[in-house]
Order: structure tokens, then sequence, then C-alpha cells
């Protein structure tokens, strides 16, 4: 029963906004933009993180990458004297250390890069020779596509085999009936044992472990083939002496990870005389793009809060104005028996439908636009709940909020002045 | 010269006790009622006359709960008002009273049947009994296929039948009308009278003010008022 008087309350409301629906519409335009934006930037700024993160969160958050770097000094050397060879980089030693020194370190992964000219049959592509250890399937897990991973016994037994990788082997037009065949890189020959996905590309501001055309071997193997000096660069004739390419350690416990990275970086330093080498902490950056989020977030809260301000205000005034335009009806109604508070309910309906409304053109027109732009510009938007309900409860927020004061200026409405003929 | 007629009761409806309404105008005050003692019988039909500015209006407001007295006591059924609030004297007028007005006061963007079924909107009736209320009470009046005009589509006089549905509505005791006939021309002016009469006759309390004499003899009696006070009475009363 109570229900079914608010329902009519809500309608006798509508009827009224529908008296003047030019009026009514204008009225909820500052709302429907204000929520509309909202709705909008959410799922924008939503989009853009969630992308930003879930990339970050492949490289691992636990994890810390160091990268062999010519230091900036020898680079410029380099450029002066012509062709040399040059040595830096990470060690094996260091490598060692590194596990010496931070139990908090869960693994470490050595990993040698080779480039190299890759051929089955007619086939060839130029790959990345990844020489590493079992451990790198734990850190980078990707989903295996055909065959195995490498095995303890491949390393035990020096056994020349290689992963593929999906991009690679398509390439290659390698598929599941070649696993056991002969890969040859370079000069050597490896059996295919296995193919898995590779993520590939950039991820944010890092590079991921993983490339599209990598190829795995043993790193004892990368080690005798290969040794520690090879060409810099494809077509450079400049040769390079580098221990290891990069080395990928697990954290075991995440709020360790930006400690580990501060300690391991002393230490380094301590034993490099150049900076020979380039940290990348996902974790670091994890957190610098939830702070940038956040950031974001308030930025666009403020806005949206002007915006919505504006629209409230809006309604306020035209409200206001219409108790003043209706006094006499107000005056009718209170004469014949209406209490204060059943005025009060009127127009807080009143303005509560309006903004309501208001609020939900603006998600119609909020989850709209993110539409579009994914469609024309390609950006990632996400729709999540929150955003959704938000809005709409802050419209119907706004409604009451705003309702309130002219609501209580029409409940104020003395009859007698009211009803007085003119 | 006590010529009471009416059998039906002595029950005493609305009672006026040396009441006052005194408005301050500046330094001065405004004396709207200096002092009016009355009684207002079950089943009478009193016409209040008086010049403009005598206080007519204001005593019917008081009456109607739509004001309160400055000094002196109101008792409707014998309930001081004095004591009631807002919210108490919101439930009187909506229980007891029904209003007719000299500019009908209908609410414009309602329709007719809407207007009617007002007073009993307030009183939380269900939407299909206050339909068949507002149904019968057109029919009463005379407005049944009007159902769902507007009150601008309507004559005077049938706007202020519209009006005299919508104080029935809630079926009051007493009836309070400031100048019904007041925008109508003399015919329908006299029609609406009549419905009045009519009502007097089922056994409502009307009390009217008017300044037309022809109107006034009407009612079955008189009250003049002149300054904020009772003049003289005449008609049938006790
Ligand atoms: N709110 C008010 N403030 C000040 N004075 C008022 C107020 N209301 C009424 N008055 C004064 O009280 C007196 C009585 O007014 P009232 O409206 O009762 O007269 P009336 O008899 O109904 O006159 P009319 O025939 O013109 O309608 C008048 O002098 C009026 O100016
Ligand atoms: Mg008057």
């Amino acid at each position: 029963m109570k229900y079914n008087k608010f329902w009519r309350d809500v309608l006798l409301g509508v009827e009224n906004l529908l008296l003047h629906k030019l009026r009514s519409f204008l009225t909820m335009l500052g709302v429907v933009f204000g929520v509309g934006s909202v709705v909008a930037m959410l799922s924008v700024g939503e989009g853009a993180s969630k992308e930003a993160l879930e990339q970050i969160k492949k490289v691992g958050s636990n994890n810390i990458i160091i990268t062999s770097m010519k230091s900036v000094e020898e680079e410029t050397e380099t450029n002066q004297r012509g062709p040399r060879m040059s040595i830096y980089g990470l060690t094996y030693e260091d490598r060692e250390r590194i596990a010496r020194t931070f139990p908090a370190v869960k693994q470490t992964v050595p990993v040698k890069l080779i480039r190299e000219e890759a051929h089955i049959g007619e086939r060839s592509m130029e790959i990345r020779v990844v020489g590493t250890t079992l451990a790198w399937f734990d850190i980078v897990r990707r989903p295996l596509l055909a065959g195995r991973i490498l095995s303890p016994s491949d390393f035990e037994g020096h056994s020349a085999v290689v992963v593929l990788t999906e991009y690679g082997a398509r390439r290659l037009l390698a598929t599941k009936n070649t696993i056991g065949e002969n890969l040859r890189i370079g000069t050597d020959n490896f059996m295919i044992v296995g193919i898995v996905k590779s993520e590939g590309g950039k991820a944010a501001d890092l590079q991921l472990p993983d490339q599209e055309v990598d190829a795995y071997i043993p790193i004892n193997i990368a080690k005798t083939y290969y040794g520690d000096t090879t060409r810099d660069g494809t077509d450079s004739r400049e040769m390079k002496q580098v221990e290891l390419d990069q080395v990928i350690l697990e954290v075991e416990d995440l709020e360790h990870v930006e400690a580990v990275a501060k300690g391991i970086e002393v230490m380094l330093d301590r034993f490099h005389t150049k900076k020979d080498y380039a940290m990348s902490v996902p974790l670091a950056l994890l957190k610098q793009a939830e702070a940038t989020k956040r950031t974001f977030n308030i930025v666009l809260g403020s806005i949206a809060c002007i915006s919505l301000l504006v629209g409230g205000i809006g309604i306020m005034n035209i409200m206001l104005a219409s108790v003043t335009e209706r006094t006499r009806e107000i005056g009718i109604r209170r004469a014949i028996g209406a209490k204060r508070k059943q005025i009060i309910t009127q127009f807080l309906i009143e303005t509560v439908v309006l903004s309501t409304l208001g609020g939900i053109v603006g998600l119609g027109l909020g989850i709209f636009i993110p539409l579009v732009i994914t469609l024309t510009a390609g950006m990632p938007t996400v729709v999540t709940p929150l955003s959704v309900m938000l809005p709409l409860f802050i419209s119907i927020a706004i409604g009451i909020v705003f309702g309130l004061y002219p609501a209580a200026r029409a409940a104020e409405v003395d009859p007698i002045i009211a009803l007085r003929h003119e | 010269m006590n010529n009471d007629l009416n059998p039906r009761s002595n029950h005493i409806m609305v009672e006026l006790d040396q009441a006052k309404k005194i408005y301050p105008m500046g330094g001065q005050e405004v004396r709207a009622l200096d002092g009016v003692s009355m009684s207002f019988r079950e089943g009478s039909f009193w016409a209040i006359m008086g010049p403009s500015g005598s206080g007519k209006s204001t005593m019917m407001n008081i009456i109607g709960c739509l004001d309160r007295l400055t000094e002196g006591r109101y008792l409707l059924e014998g309930h001081d008002v004095k004591t009631l609030d807002d919210d108490a004297l919101s439930e009187f007028r909506l229980k007891h009273l029904g209003f007719i007005f000299q500019s009908f006061n209908l609410i414009p963007q309602l329709t007719v049947q809407r207007n009617i079924e007002l007073p009993l909107y307030y009183l939380g009736w269900e939407a299909k009994e206050s339909e068949e209320r507002a149904i019968e009470l057109a029919r009463r009046v005379g407005l049944e296929k009007r159902l769902d005009h507007r009150p601008t589509e309507l004559s005077g006089g049938q706007m202020q039948r519209v009006a005299i549905a919508r104080a029935l509505a809630n079926d009051p005791q007493v009836l309070l009308a400031d100048e019904p006939t007041g925008n109508l021309d003399t015919a329908t002016g006299d029609q609406i009278l009549e419905m009045l009469v009519d009502l007097n006759n089922q056994g409502k309390t009307i009390i009217m003010v008017t300044h037309e004499d022809h109107i006034a003899a009407h009612a079955k009696s008189r009250l003049h008022m002149k300054d904020g006070v009772i003049e003289r009475l005449e008609g049938e009363f006790e």
C-alpha cells in the first residue's frame, strides 16, 4: 500500500514535470552532462589504467629485471675510436652475489641473448636466442602450446634443444608435428621440443622479458656455443663481451621488492666501475601507475563534482522559481489539509525525479561516449559497476540535497497569503 | 425573537470567545478582529456581511484553521484550536472543513477529477475508491461529463461547482465560503447558492461571506461586521 502510494507520488511528479517539458529538459541538462562526463571519464580512465596495470602485472610485480647496458661513457668512447671490443654488463659473479646477499630473493634467472638467423628447411627468420635456466619458465609464465618446456635433463645432458614461441613457430611454419625436428640456428642444429605462447611487445614503460621472436635454449649450451663475446647488434662489426645480458630476480615477498632493488643497486655500484646495467622494477611502475590513477581520479572527481554542483544549483534555481510560480497551488493544498511534510515530499519527489532522470540520461551518454572512443580511437574503456552506480547514486543525492531547500520554501508558504485573490 | 424552527441540533459547531486578531503595522496596530464572541450551531447557514476591511475574511481564516487568534478562544467542535500544532490544524481542515473560494482556487494542471480527489489523496484513500467518490460528487454537481477536463476549459459557474464537489469530498461538517458568488453573474451565482441551500438542508453547517443582499437572503441568518466587531445579527439564531 505504502509502495503503491510512493509510485503514485512519483507518477504525479513526472506528470508535473511533463507540463513543462522543455524547461524540465533544460533543467536536467546540467546533471546529464555532469553524470555523463563522470561516467565517460571514469570508464576511459579505468580502461587506460587497467591496460597499464595488466601489462605491468604480465612482467610480474614480484620481479626485478636487471639488463646489461653499455655505459654512457663507453658509448661516447666507442664513437670516437671506431671498431673495438667493449666489455661490460652483468657477470656470473654478480648473479651469485645477489643470490647470496639477499635471502628475500627466491630465484635468480640468468639470461644470455644472441641474435641469430634460424632456419627450418627453406624458411628462415632472425630470432633472439635466449639462453637461460629452468627458472625462466617459472618467472615468465606463458601457456605451453605444444611439446614441453626445457627440462633438467636438457641441462645435465648438454642437449641442443630449443623451445620456440608461437609467433616464431608460425613464421617458420613449425606446428605440433614439427616437434622433434631440427632447427638450425646460425650453423648449429637444435631439436625443437616445444612451443610456448609469447606476450611480446612493450608494457607501459618497460620491456617484457620475452619477445615474439624468442627461442629458448639451455644456458650452458648458449655458453659453449656462443661464449661471452658476440656481435654488438645485428649489422654492427663491433664486438661486445658480456657474461649475462639479463638477470631476472623473483623476490619472495611483495613488500621487500623495492628494498631489495635498492640494495642490489648499491651492491652493483660497488662492484661496477661504470653504470653498465639498467634496473627495472615493475612494482615501482605499478605503484606509480596506481598513484597516477589516484591523482587522475581526484582530478576527475573534482571536475565531476563541480559540474554536478552546477547541475544541482541549476535544478535548485528552477525549483525555487517553480515554488514561487506555484504558490497558489501550494496554498490550495495546504488549505485543503496537506501537511507541511506532504508538500515537502511532493517537491522533493519532483526534484529527485528530475535529477535521477538526468542521471539516467547522463549514464547513457557516459556509456555511449567511451564506446565511440573505443571504436574510433581504439582506446580501451571499461564501464565498471562502480562507474555506473556512483553517478546514479550521486544524481539521486543531488535531487535530495538541492531539492530540500526549495521544498522547505514551499512548505513555508502561508495559505492565507497564497489564496488572497489578486 | 427566537424563531428557531430547526429542531436538528443545539450542538455548537464553531465558537468564538472574545476573539481578537491584531496585526502590528509599524508603530500602529490593525485590529482585524476586535473581540468577537459568536457561536455557530450545527446545521446553521450564516451569511457574514459588512464593508470592506471589516474583518470578514479574517474571521473566516480563523474559523478555517488557517490562522490563529492573537487573543481570545476559538473552539471547533469543542477543541481549542490554540493547543493544536500545524500538523494537527492541517488534519482538522482535512477532516472537518470544506473551503469554497471566490476565485475557485482549482489547481490548473489537474483535471476536474484530480481536483475533486485532492482531499481524498491527503486522506490516503486508494486510487480506485477516490475515483469512484469523485465520479459520484461530479454527478452531484452535474459535471460527470467534465471529469477529464482542465479547470481552464470550464466556465466560472462550472469551476465553482468543481470547487464545491472538492469541498464535499471529505464529507466535512462545516463549509466555509468566502464570497463564493463574487466572480459569477447573478444567474450563475443563484445556482451556486441553491446548491449551498441544498447542502444546508442536508445538514451541513455553512458560513458564507458575501456583499450582496440577495445572496445573503438565501442564508438562514446574517451577521453584520464592522471594524472588527459584530454590529448586529439577523434572522434565525439563538
Ligand atoms: N496580514 C495582514 N497584515 C496586516 N493587516 C491585515 C492583514 N490581513 C488583513 N489585514 C487587515 O485587517 C483588516 C480586515 O481585513 P479582512 O481581509 O478580514 O477584510 P474583509 O472584511 O474580508 O474585506 P473585503 O470585503 O475587502 O474582503 C483590514 O483592515 C486589513 O487591512
Ligand atoms: Mg475579504
